[in-house]
């Protein structure tokens, strides 16, 4: 395939990213394995030895793998509903940052429902799911959602890779046998003639619209699981909106996070530039402040009406001796600061954007937790149970072990994913110039002082 | 020790199993003469049987209870429930005690440790300055069952007899139906359930919840093998107050074993409500309310030992707040 100078530039820059594995990426994947290994042997202990390794019991029948699940399923959204919206309205500055949003999506819609399996009883029986399917439950709406919304971002990331599948393939790259039959193969035959592209072109048009709604079904699915039982903190009509804004802005927050570390690794400062933090943290400041909006109208109205069972829940969160911290941090870190760091000129900068969305997305992270664990401590019939393990939920290095696979495994797939694929597309870049809104000498300034 | 675990030959089990179907036959006979009255079968008595070997054993009568849960069903009937019954349940909260006896009962009839109770006694104390009362609580098998809504593989429904079940073959183990219940009935087998020899052969049926599971979910079941047979449920037949009536909404009776009443009557001249009807579930379980009661809380209290006193402490000796 012909490439034209921009493209040829960026293709030369990525090359060795692509070609080399490196000793440093070796080091990297096994640490990550090693963490998947001890995940394994943790899951091996789950099935093997029952559900009694992990700390859930009788009244906390879920914990820190359905936070997990509702997180990853969260941080999903990068790619769906962010790059999924720029692209309909045809945001050129997406470029750039496009495929590191969708490989979000791809890999933290795999890791999400493996999550909810991890909570299951009989894997065994997952097949029962399919042969006895019950529509009315809310977690048969989510397997059909979830299955769906997979497909969709797994062909959304690969429509629009197959250009630079293409550009690998006709690159006569330094690569071993196998990976060049993989570009060749993943490239299905593409070489840009223009009925081609046209296809190309319409179906990610398509694509793109398809998978905002399905995104929003997804996480507002997800949502009623809770929203549909009888208990406080969880029967709340604004759920499913709820989710599905916080899943938006915890999603824009891992895509800034993945930019500042990929911009670094890979001295991509020419292409994903300070405005390219600017913007989406515009985009994260206005989600911040609807989902802090969200956030207070849900627990003003509890609090106000203060009904008995309710606010059993409310006064976990806001004791400092129960979850008060937690409950504060989250709001602190999960609303306050990601607005006003955006918000005030003098900190919108890509290393500080950066560095609060990593405090707002582990923010987030807890709010699920919040979300899932005091309400199940707080059944309506007194417990009257000697057992502490059953009164108070606390996770198990088993929930936890698998809990940081789940991480690993996000880090593992992108680190690999990397020097497959290029992390900028290279064939975006079509006939234009490089980047039409980077102003480039805002980033030379900065690339002294990345942080 | 257990009689059955010094039985481990298995041709000598195969032997006594036979001895027992005769025995529970007779006794299931005497049963239908004195339909429903309780205490037709004695408990912990020992029972002499002749082993292969020509010697002479001594079993516990209640090892041989496990053979009338051989009530063989149908999948399909165990789904379908009693024809023409409507099971319903009255509890009367004046005059329960505490003593405990439908919590053992039950954990005995289904092979439950001492760590499941499908029956609790709660101690509730509805508003700051209300009277402390004991409230024993199973299953309310639902008519607006929340739990059965949520399941996604149809593994917990509900009958036309009223009964909400689980058929723990199917049973995915999601939980969601522990989540939906408000009422923390259901619990859940988190490591291989400890279920003797002899039990562990038995062909399941969701009607007696035997063998347990690893993996499900379980939970009260209002015993419908027994009531195939006759029997009222063993909480029923073992409280010694008369707590729980128990019969069919059709039929417009229930028992506690030594009075036979009109349910209408007795949920009109008690008073009856159903435990948090606001929530819109429609239980089938009535409690009458603990007034003029029959022993005073403390009588339930005092005599626990110390593991189980620790659950109510903080209601009887001090915050008052539950
Ligand atoms: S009490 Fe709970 S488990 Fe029993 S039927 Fe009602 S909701 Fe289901
Ligand atoms: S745990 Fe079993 S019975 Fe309960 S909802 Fe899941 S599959 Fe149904």
């Amino acid at each position: 395939m012909e490439l034209n100078k921009y493209q040829q530039e960026l293709f030369d820059k990525q090359r060795p990213t692509v070609e080399k594995f490196g000793a440093k990426t070796w080091m990297w994947s096994l640490f990550f394995l090693a963490w998947i290994g001890l995940g394994g042997y943790a899951l091996y202990l789950q099935i093997a030895v029952g559900h009694t390794v992990t700390g859930m019991r009788d009244n906390v029948v879920w914990g820190l793998y359905i936070a997990n699940f509702i997180f990853f399923i969260g941080i999903s959204y990068a790619g769906a509903v962010i790059s999924g919206i720029l692209h309909i309205l045809k945001v050129e500055w997406r470029k750039p940052i496009i495929r590191i949003a969708e490989m979000i999506t791809v890999i933290s819609t795999i890791i999400g429902p493996i999550f909810i399996l991890l909570c299951i009883g009989r894997l065994d029986r997952l097949h029962h799911l399919f042969l006895y399917p019950r529509l009315q439950s809310p977690i048969t709406w989510d397997v059909f959602a979830i299955g769906t919304y997979f497909a969709g971002s797994v062909i959304f990331l690969y429509l629009a890779l197959i250009k630079d599948f293409a550009i690998l393939r006709d690159a006569k790259l330094n690569v071993p046998k196998w990976k060049q039959h993989l570009y060749k193969f993943l490239a299905i035959g593409y070489r840009g003639t223009k009925g081609q592209n046209r296809h190309i072109n319409i179906s990610t048009n398509l694509m793109a619209i398809m998978i905002v709604p399905l995104a929003i079904i997804v996480h507002s699915v997800l949502s009623w699981i809770f929203g549909m039982t009888l208990r406080p903190g969880w029967h709340s009509t604004i759920f499913g909106p709820y989710f599905v804004l916080a899943a938006i802005y915890s999603g824009t927050g891992v895509l800034i996070m993945a930019m500042w570390v990929y911009r670094k690794m890979y001295k991509l400062y020419d292409y994903i530039t300070d405005q390219h933090f600017v913007y989406l943290g515009y985009i994260m400041m206005v989600l911040g402040a609807g989902y802090g909006y969200f956030t207070f109208s849900e627990y003003l109205t509890d609090w106000f009406a203060s009904e008995k069972w309710v606010s059993e829940v409310l006064e976990k969160m806001f004791n400092p001796a129960k979850y008060g911290w937690y409950f504060l941090y989250s709001n602190v870190f999960g609303i306050l600061i990601p607005v006003l760091v955006v918000a005030i000129p003098f900190t919108r900068k890509p290393g500080i954007i950066a560095l609060a969305s990593t405090f707002m997305v582990l923010a987030l992270w807890i709010k699920r937790y919040l979300i899932i664990v005091p309400t199940l401590e707080s059944p309506l019939l007194p417990m009257q149970d000697t057992r502490m393990e059953y009164v108070k939920y606390s996770a198990t290095w088993v929930e936890w072990a698998l809990t940081l696979a789940g991480v690993a495994t996000f880090f593992l797939f992108f680190t690999i994913m990397s020097k497959i694929v290029p992390i900028v597309p290279i064939s975006e870049f079509g006939d234009k110039e490089k980047n039409p809104e980077a102003p480039t000498d805002a980033t030379k300034e900065n690339n002294s002082n990345p942080v | 020790m257990k009689p059955e675990e010094k039985l481990k030959d298995n041709s000598r089990l195969e032997f006594l199993k036979t001895a027992a179907i005769a025995t529970v036959g007779t006794l299931a006979c005497g049963s239908l003469v004195c339909s429903c009255s309780k205490k037709e079968a004695p408990k912990s008595q020992k029972v002499k049987l002749l082993s292969p070997e020509g010697e002479i054993v001594e079993v516990d009568s209640d090892y041989l209870n496990h053979q009338e849960h051989m009530a063989i069903i149908s999948k399909l009937e165990a789904r379908e429930g009693i024809a023409g019954k409507k099971f319903v349940m009255v509890v009367d909260l004046s005059r329960c005690k505490n003593a405990r006896k439908c919590v053992n009962a039950c954990q005995k009839w289904h092979y439950r440790g001492e760590d499941t109770e499908w029956l609790t006694v709660k101690l509730m104390k509805d508003s700051e300055k209300g009277a402390p009362y004991w409230f024993p609580k199973q299953c309310f098998h639902c008519d607006n069952p929340p739990c059965v809504k949520v399941c996604p593989v149809d593994a917990t429904y509900k009958r036309d007899d009223g009964l909400v079940l689980i058929d723990n073959e199917r049973c995915i183990g999601c939980k969601f139906c522990m989540a939906a219940c408000p009422y923390s009935t259901r619990v859940f087998n988190w490591d291989e359930p400890e279920i003797p020899d002899y039990i562990q052969g038995q062909p399941y049926s969701a009607e007696t919840g035997i063998p347990a599971k690893i993996g499900t979910v379980e939970k009260c079941d209002f015993c419908p093998d027994r009531s195939r047979e006759g029997l009222l449920p063993p909480c029923v037949e073992a409280c010694p107050n008369g707590v729980f009536y128990f019969g069919d909404e059709n039929e417009d009776t229930v028992t506690n074993g030594d009075e036979t009443v009109s349910f209408t009557q007795l949920i009109k001249d008690g008073g009856a409500y159903r435990f948090q009807e606001e929530l819109g579930t429609k239980p089938r379980v009535y409690y009458l309310p603990p007034k003029n009661r029959q022993f005073p809380v403390e009588r339930g209290y005092e005599a626990l030992p110390d593991k189980l006193k620790d659950r109510f402490r903080d209601v009887m000796e001090g915050s008052g707040e539950i």
